[in-house]
C-alpha cells in the first residue's frame, strides 16, 4: 500500500536504508528506519556519534538521496523527486539549522536571512521586510547589520534559526544546535525552538546527543543506534 | 534565483576574493590587448596600403575604351564586332557616370607636341590633368604647385623632362617653375568643303557622306608651375607616358588631334567616337570589379590592375588571420586563468556552496553564479584589454611617426581599431570567459550538498 500522509503526519519513512561504500567496505549508516512524525510535533533524534541521526536528517532534508526504503514528507515521496525538486523541498518545505551555523562569514546577518529569499525568488522589498520579521522574532533587531564573525556563538544560531524560518518551512530540522553552545546558551535557543514549535505548530526534528535538554523540550525522543531506531520514547 | 540577485551575489563573490579576481582579469586583458594589438596593426597596415594605392590612382581606376580597339593586356575584354559597337560619347561618359560607387569620369587626352624652350625644341607627349588628380600620390612630391584653375594656361613639368629642358649643364631643374614655354601641336580642324563629295565611297563600295578633319598646326604658350617625379596614375600607361601635364578642360579647348583620330576617319560612319578613353575613377579598390563588369555590359573595352589589388587583398586576410590566431593565443592562456580562478573558489567555497544548495538553491542557481562569474571577469578584462590594446598601438603609432620624422617621411597611421574590434574583442573576451566557466560551474552545480557542509 503506498504510503500517503493521511493521518496529520508530517514525516513517515518506511525501510529507509543509507548505505555508503568506503573502499571495499560498505558502511551502513541508516538501516531499515520506519518512523512517523506528526504534524506539530517536536521530536528529538538521540543517539551517539556515527550512529547515523545526521545522515537520518540529511535524508529527510533532502539533502542526500536513501539507497532503499521510503520517505514520504508532507505527502510527497522524495525518493521520486529530481535534484530540482529537492531543492525546492528544501526551500519552501523544511528549514535547516546546524551545529556549525554556518552562516555565511562574507554577509551580514540580515543578507544572510535574505539568501534563502533569493533562492526563492521573493521581491527585494518583501524580502527585506520578511528577514527583519523573523530577526525581531528571534531578537535580534539590533545586529542587522553585523557579520556572523562579530556576533556571539548564541546570536549566530538565533541568526541561523531565523534564517531557517524566513521562507515559513513546515518542517524545522536541527542538527546538534546547540553543540557549539555553553549549557545556557543552548537551552535558550531550544526555548526560542520550542517557543516556535508551540506558536506555530511547526514541526521539528532536532538530533542531539544532549538527552537533558532533549528531555525538557522535545515531546518525543527516538534513539538511534547503528543506523537503527532502538528506542521511541514519548512524553508522558 | 533572479538575474539581478545572481549579479548582487557574483559581485559580491569576485570583491572577497578581489586579488585573484583582479590577477585573472589582468590576464584576460593582457589576452585581449594582444588580439587587439595584432588585428589592429594588421588592419592598419591593409589600410595604409589602400589607401596609398587608392591614392596612386593605379587601382581605384578604370580606363574605358571604345569597343573599337583590339583586346588588350591584363583585363581586357573582348571586343564587341565593329558593327554593335557603342560610342564613347559625352552621353556614353554620363551614363558610366550615373553608375553606383563611381566618383568621376573624364575623358583621357594625350597627345603628341613639340615643346620650344629657349629656342630648343623637344618632342614628347601632354596628358591632361583633372582637378582630382591635386590629391594623388605623386603630386604630393609636387615641386610648386598644382593648376590655378581647369582652363589655366600652365604646364606641370614631368622631373626627367625638365632636367632635359635645362640641359645636362643649365641651372636646377626647379629653376624652370615660373618660365614660359610654347607647346605646338596638332589641332583638329574643320574639313574643308569639295563639290566632288559624291565621289567618295566607303570601304564596301557604297557612297559614303563626307567625314574627318583638317590639321592645322597651333601654338599655346604655357607657364611652367610644377615639376612632379612621375605621371599621375601613369603606371597605367605603359610606354605611353606623358611629360607634360595641362588642366583638362584646356586640353579639351585645345582639340589636339589625338592617335586613333585618324582611325575614326576610316569609319563608314560619320561621327566616331568622341572620346579616345575615359578614365573612371573608382570610391574603392573593393568596387572597381563590378564597376567594371556595369561597363563592359554596356559594350565597351575596359583596362584596371584590379588583380594586383584583389592579391592584396588575399595577403592581408591571411596576414590578419595569422595575427588573430597570435592574439587569440593570448586570450587562450587567459582562458586556463580563468578556469584555475573558478576551480580554486569551487574548493574555497565547497562548504558556502553545500550551505546555499541547503538553503534551497538549485543547481541552476549555482551554476548561474559561476557563469556570471566567469563573464564578468571576462567583459572587465574585455574591456581594459582594449583599453590596453588601444594604447599599445597609440604607442606604437607614436614611435612610428617619430622614427619617419627623424627620416623626414610624412607621418602614417599604421595602427587601426575599427569600432567593429572593439565591440568584437569584447564579446570575444566574454565568450572565452563564459566557456571557461563551464567545467568549473558543472562541477559545482553537482557538489554533493553533504560532503560540501563536511568541508572544512
Amino acid at each position: 500500500m503506498p504510503l500517503t500522509q493521511s493521518d496529520g503526519l508530517a514525516i513517515r519513512t518506511e525501510g529507509v536504508c543509507r548505505y555508503y561504500s568506503m573502499g571495499p567496505a560498505t558502511i551502513h549508516a541508516v538501516q531499515g528506519v520506519n518512523l512517523e512524525v506528526r504534524a506539530g510535533e517536536f521530536l528529538a533524534l538521540l543517539g551517539s556519534s556515527g550512529s547515523g541521526k545526521s545522515t537520518l536528517l540529511n535524508l529527510l532534508a533532502g539533502l542526500d538521496r536513501p539507497t532503499g526504503g521510503t520517505i514520504i514528507v508532507h505527502d510527497r515521496d522524495l525518493s521520486r523527486l529530481d535534484r530540482s525538486e529537492l531543492a525546492q523541498h528544501r526551500r519552501h518545505t523544511v528549514g535547516m539549522v546546524f551545529q556549525a551555523f554556518n552562516l555565511l562569514p562574507n554577509m551580514t546577518l540580515e543578507e544572510n536571512v535574505e539568501l534563502p529569499l533569493r533562492f526563492a525568488e521573493v521581491e527585494r522589498a518583501r524580502r527585506r521586510s520578511k528577514a527583519r520579521e523573523v530577526l525581531r522574532r528571534v531578537g535580534l533587531t539590533d545586529r542587522l547589520r553585523h557579520r556572523p564573525g562579530e556576533l556571539s556563538g548564541g546570536e549566530q544560531q538565533r541568526g541561523a534559526l531565523a534564517r531557517a524560518l524566513v521562507n515559513g518551512p513546515r518542517i524545522l530540522l536541527a542538527d546538534e544546535p546547540t553543540g557549539n553552545l555553553d549549557s545556557q546558551t543552548g537551552e535558550e535557543i531550544l526555548r526560542l525552538m520550542a517557543e516556535i514549535n508551540r506558536s506555530s505548530a511547526m514541526t521539528v526534528v532536532m538530533v542531539t546527543h544532549e538527552r537533558v535538554l532533549a528531555e525538557r523540550f522535545a515531546h518525543r525522543l527516538v534513539t538511534i543506534s547503528d543506523g537503527k531506531l532502538v528506542q521511541d520514547e514519548k512524553e508522558q | 534565483m533572479k538575474a539581478q540577485d545572481l549579479l548582487e551575489l557574483a559581485a559580491r563573490n569576485l570583491r572577497e576574493a578581489l586579488f585573484r579576481s583582479a590577477l585573472t582579469t589582468l590576464g584576460i586583458s593582457v589576452g585581449v590587448a594582444s588580439l587587439v594589438a595584432m588585428l589592429s596593426l594588421g588592419i592598419g597596415l591593409q589600410r595604409l596600403a589602400s589607401r596609398r594605392l587608392a591614392r596612386s590612382g593605379l587601382f581605384d581606376t578604370v580606363v574605358v575604351y571604345p569597343s573599337r580597339m583590339g583586346p588588350r593586356p591584363f583585363r581586357s575584354a573582348p571586343a564587341t564586332p565593329p558593327a554593335a559597337a557603342p560610342m564613347l560619347d559625352e552621353e556614353a561618359r554620363k551614363t558610366i557616370a550615373r553608375l553606383p560607387n563611381v566618383l568621376e569620369v573624364y575623358p583621357e587626352i594625350r597627345f603628341a607636341t613639340e615643346l620650344r624652350y629657349n629656342d630648343h625644341a623637344h618632342y614628347t607627349t601632354v596628358a591632361s590633368l583633372p582637378p582630382s588628380a591635386r590629391d594623388s600620390e605623386a603630386i604630393e612630391s609636387l615641386q610648386g604647385r598644382f593648376f590655378s584653375g581647369p582652363q589655366a594656361t600652365e604646364a606641370i613639368l614631368q622631373a626627367e623632362f625638365a632636367r632635359e629642358l635645362t640641359g645636362p649643364a643649365g641651372s636646377p631643374a626647379s629653376g624652370l617653375i615660373g618660365q614660359e614655354v610654347v607647346l605646338q601641336y596638332a589641332e583638329q580642324g574643320a574639313l574643308a568643303e569639295k563639290a566632288d563629295s559624291s565621289q567618295r565611297v566607303s570601304p564596301a563600295g557604297e557612297a559614303a557622306s563626307p567625314w574627318g578633319f583638317s590639321v592645322v598646326r597651333q601654338e599655346k604658350k604655357l607657364r611652367i608651375v610644377g615639376i612632379v617625379e612621375s605621371e599621375p596614375g601613369g603606371a597605367l600607361r605603359g610606354p605611353g607616358r606623358a611629360r607634360v601635364f595641362i588642366p583638362l578642360e584646356l586640353a579639351q579647348s585645345l582639340r589636339p588631334v589625338q592617335s586613333l583620330n585618324m582611325l575614326d576617319t576610316l569609319r563608314t560612319s560619320p561621327g566616331g567616337s568622341a572620346y579616345q578613353a575615359l578614365v573612371v575613377r573608382v570610391a574603392s579598390l573593393a568596387q572597381v570589379s563590378s564597376t567594371e563588369d556595369a561597363i563592359k555590359r554596356r559594350g565597351f573595352n575596359t583596362f584596371s590592375l584590379l588583380d594586383a589589388t584583389q592579391n592584396l587583398r588575399r595577403f592581408f586576410a591571411v596576414l590578419d588571420l595569422f595575427l588573430g590566431m597570435f592574439g587569440s593565443l593570448a586570450l587562450a592562456v587567459a582562458s586556463l586563468g580563468i578556469i584555475n580562478t573558478l576551480v580554486m573558489a569551487i574548493l574555497e567555497r565547497r562548504r558556502e556552496i553545500g550551505i546555499m544548495k541547503a538553503l534551497g538553491a538549485s543547481d541552476a542557481d549555482i551554476k548561474g553564479l559561476f557563469f556570471v562569474e566567469a563573464a564578468a571577469m571576462g567583459l572587465v578584462g574585455g574591456l581594459a584589454g582594449v583599453g590596453l590594446g588601444w594604447g599599445i598601438g597609440r604607442v606604437i603609432n607614436f614611435g612610428t611617426n617619430f622614427y619617419l620624422r627623424r627620416q623626414e617621411l610624412p607621418p602614417e597611421t599604421i595602427w587601426w581599431v575599427p569600432w567593429w574590434l572593439v565591440i568584437g574583442a569584447i564579446a570575444f573576451a566574454v565568450l572565452v570567459s563564459f566557456f571557461s566557466g563551464l567545467y568549473p560551474a558543472a562541477r559545482a552545480a553537482k557538489l554533493d550538498p553533504v560532503r560540501a557542509l563536511r568541508y572544512e
